[in-house]
């Protein structure tokens, strides 16, 4: 029941403030949806409930592996979300909120989607759920980002759809029933038609990886989160995006089963350490700061698919990343939002001594840089040295670790040359002359409260997060 | 499965892609479009059992892809008050070239790959890679936001082709989903392209240039 709950509960939500008659309460429906959901989550990852083999939706192993990230994320938001509506009053923000409880539901729903086309119609919703929270400022580069993620978005959910097909048609061909849960998938294993698998596993790593923000099919992430509010961008880069790395998780145990492990890890190992590439080139270059957290997702997202490239310990290494880079992309995503509205401007041409100007947003972004370029004692730290050790465990992996490494590296320097320009240095004058930016408690304890969970998360791993995370391995390698 | 009869409506539905592709009017590319949603909604008709699932199937595709979208588009492109030609990036005889040989190459690929013996002479493979390929070229070679949209449509029939192979063997969900998530889809997508409207003067995705590196 429970597991249905965090699907009901905030599309109910979603309908009451889509009829909340009172502008400036309705935000507070976020955080009230948000602590049931995180409740329920945590009720959850403590107790699991019992997962009949045969359900469409349920709380799997692998559903409590990461979405209780996600519901802490949105309501750490959630709470980010009350101060920052009350200083946007000049937008209505109904469908804002009834949207983003909208999205939390649906996350839900696709985390714990057991189906190949359940899995899809979840991730469809999301995306087109988040389209209007892009244009809510309402700006010509926020439509024009909006349309750019449309169009791409689109695509790749069209060839995920397209690759569920003929996922399907392997099960036919195959002699299968057209029974089209992962279980009955995995089951049916080396029965599938392996012509037709390869194919599936081909379109929906790229149609997936589109909506994780894989390069090359990343091009809509910096537009975006550009240009999208910070909370919907922390949402977008936690939530969103993992939601599509555990569907190409629960696509790759297929493949897997049916043989193909190996030519699987391979294209992931290759389009995970391109990625880190592109990512890290671009970084170099940004000059917008929100932009640079995009390419920093690109990144960060490119680790997570080399870790799913390398057994059960890579995949535990990258469960345990998506939590270190969902709360600390949180709290950078929140930290930038505050300096762009202290500032202005999100070019590093016009933002200078934001240290002086918001001072503790400044102090949490830098924090947050540090910790998302993996400095020790932070979480991103310890799930990326899982990744590297997952990596040296497997002979023939040199040049992959080197890579890696040294795209660490270029990131390092383009995040630390873009952060330190605007941070440092004197305010340029006449930023202060517009109303100042007041840095209240509620724009800034919820981002030091992610940063504290990173912080947290890298110190003291919880152990039933650990516990978590393998049964998940064990969900996916049924037979190591 | 009525084998030749389906194949006749494939067949035309290939000729209505590369009659997109040489179509150099907005209202011209809508109307291909359009009949391309019609004769992909007779062929769930063709199949061998027709129980009342199937029949639904092919009445919202009728209606959604053959009338309700297409008028949409209309409307929109009415309201936006835009320019009826077509100016593409990649012209119309390279693009007539490309999707006639990506036909050939959608042929040939599909015969590699293995089909149960019910399929075995159907053009429903090569089809739906047609069409995704058509979809693709319009999509990448067309400024027009419309044009985009109708290049997506047009891949997402090549989808719903290769659908029709699975329809008696997935749940009705999985298909009520394409279709209403299409649906929504062009129904999101016009609101854009009207705000787009109002915010450029233009339905040119060219001028939709300010973020990049």
């Amino acid at each position: 029941m429970i597991p249905f709950l965090l699907i009901i509960v905030p599309l109910a939500g979603a309908v009451l403030a889509a009829l909340w008659p009172d502008e400036r309460s309705r935000p507070w429906l976020l955080p009230a949806v948000g602590t049931v959901h995180v409740g329920l989550t945590f009720w959850l990852l403590f107790n699991p409930p019992p997962v009949a083999p045969d359900a469409w939706l349920a709380f799997d192993p692998l559903a409590r592996a990461v979405l209780p990230m996600v519901s802490l994320l949105f309501f750490v938001c959630s709470i980010y979300a009350v101060a920052y509506l009350r200083l946007r009053q000049e937008r209505p923000n109904r469908v804002f909120i009834a949207l983003l409880l909208a999205i939390l539901g649906l996350l839900s729903a696709g985390h714990q989607s057991r189906h190949l086309g359940l899995l899809w119609i979840a991730t469809e919703a999301v995306t087109l759920a988040a389209v209007p929270l892009l244009h809510f400022n309402g700006t010509p580069r926020a439509f024009e980002a909006t349309w750019k993620y449309l169009l791409v978005g689109g695509t790749g959910i069209a060839l995920s759809l397209l690759g569920s097909f003929c996922l399907g048609y392997a099960s036919l061909h195959g002699g299968g029933e057209g029974d089209l849960t992962f279980v009955a998938l995995m089951a049916q294993g080396a029965g599938l038609s392996r012509p037709w698998v390869l194919i599936a596993w081909v379109l929906l790593l790229v149609g997936y990886g589109t909506k994780m923000g894989l390069a090359p099919m990343h091009t809509w992430k910096p537009d975006a989160y550009g240009e999208a509010p910070a909370i919907v961008g922390a949402l977008l880069a936690g939530g969103v995006t993992t939601v599509a790395f555990t569907a190409i998780l629960r696509v790759r145990a297929v493949v897997s089963a049916a043989g193909a492990g190996a030519m699987a890890d391979r294209t992931l190992l290759v389009i995970g350490l391109f990625s880190m590439l592109v990512a890290a080139l671009f970084l170099l270059g940004t000059r917008d700061f929100k932009r640079m957290l995009a390419y920093s997702s690109v990144e960060h997202m490119g680790i997570l698919s080399i870790g799913a490239a390398l057994g059960g310990a890579g995949v535990w290494a990258a469960l345990f990343h998506v939590w270190s880079n969902g709360l600390t992309k949180g709290a950078l995503f929140l930290s930038a939002g505050n300096i762009r509205r202290a500032a202005g401007s999100a070019s590093m041409d016009e933002v200078r001594g934001m240290a002086v100007l918001a001072p503790r947003s400044a102090m949490i972004f830098v924090a947050g840089m540090f910790a998302v370029t993996a400095l020790p004692p932070f979480g991103p730290f310890f799930s990326e040295l899982r990744v590297v050790r997952a990596a040296l465990a497997q002979p023939g992996h040199g040049f992959a670790v080197t890579m890696f490494l040294g795209c660490l590296l270029f990131a390092f320097f383009g995040l630390t040359r873009v952060v330190f320009g605007i941070v440092d240095g004197r305010p340029r004058p006449g930023t202060r002359a517009g109303r100042r930016f007041v840095e209240s408690a509620g724009v800034i304890l919820p981002p030091l409260a992610l940063m504290g969970l990173s912080l947290w998360l890298g110190l003291f791993t919880p152990a039933v997060l650990q516990e978590a995370w393998s049964a998940a391995v064990a969900q996916l390698f049924p037979n190591p | 499965m009525n084998n030749g009869h389906l194949n006749l409506l494939i067949g035309l539905a290939m000729g209505l892609n590369l009659l997109a592709l040489g179509s150099n009017r907005l209202p011209s590319l809508i109307r291909v479009m359009s009949l391309q949603g019609v004769v992909l909604g007779l062929m769930p008709l063709l199949m061998e059992r027709i129980d009342w699932q199937v029949a639904a199937v092919a009445l919202a595709t009728v209606a959604g892809k053959g009338l309700l979208i297409p008028g949409l588009l209309r409307r929109a492109m009415r309201a936006a008050n835009i320019e009826r030609e077509l100016d593409p990036f990649i012209g119309f005889v390279p693009s007539l070239l490309l999707g006639a040989g990506g036909t050939i190459a959608a042929v040939a690929l599909a015969r590699a790959l293995p089909l149960l013996p019910e399929h075995a002479g159907s053009l429903l493979v090569p089809g739906a890679l047609a069409s995704v390929l058509t979809g693709f070229i319009l999509l990448i070679g067309r400024a027009k936001a419309i044009a985009q949209v109708c290049g997506y449509l047009i891949l997402e029939n090549g989808i719903y082709l290769f659908g029709l192979l699975l329809i008696h063997s997935t749940p009705l969900l999985v298909e009520a989903g394409v279709l209403l998530d299409l649906t929504v889809g062009v129904f999101v997508i016009g609101i854009i392209v009207d705000r787009i409207q109002r915010a450029f003067d233009s339905l040119d995705t060219r001028k939709l240039t300010a973020l990049r590196e």
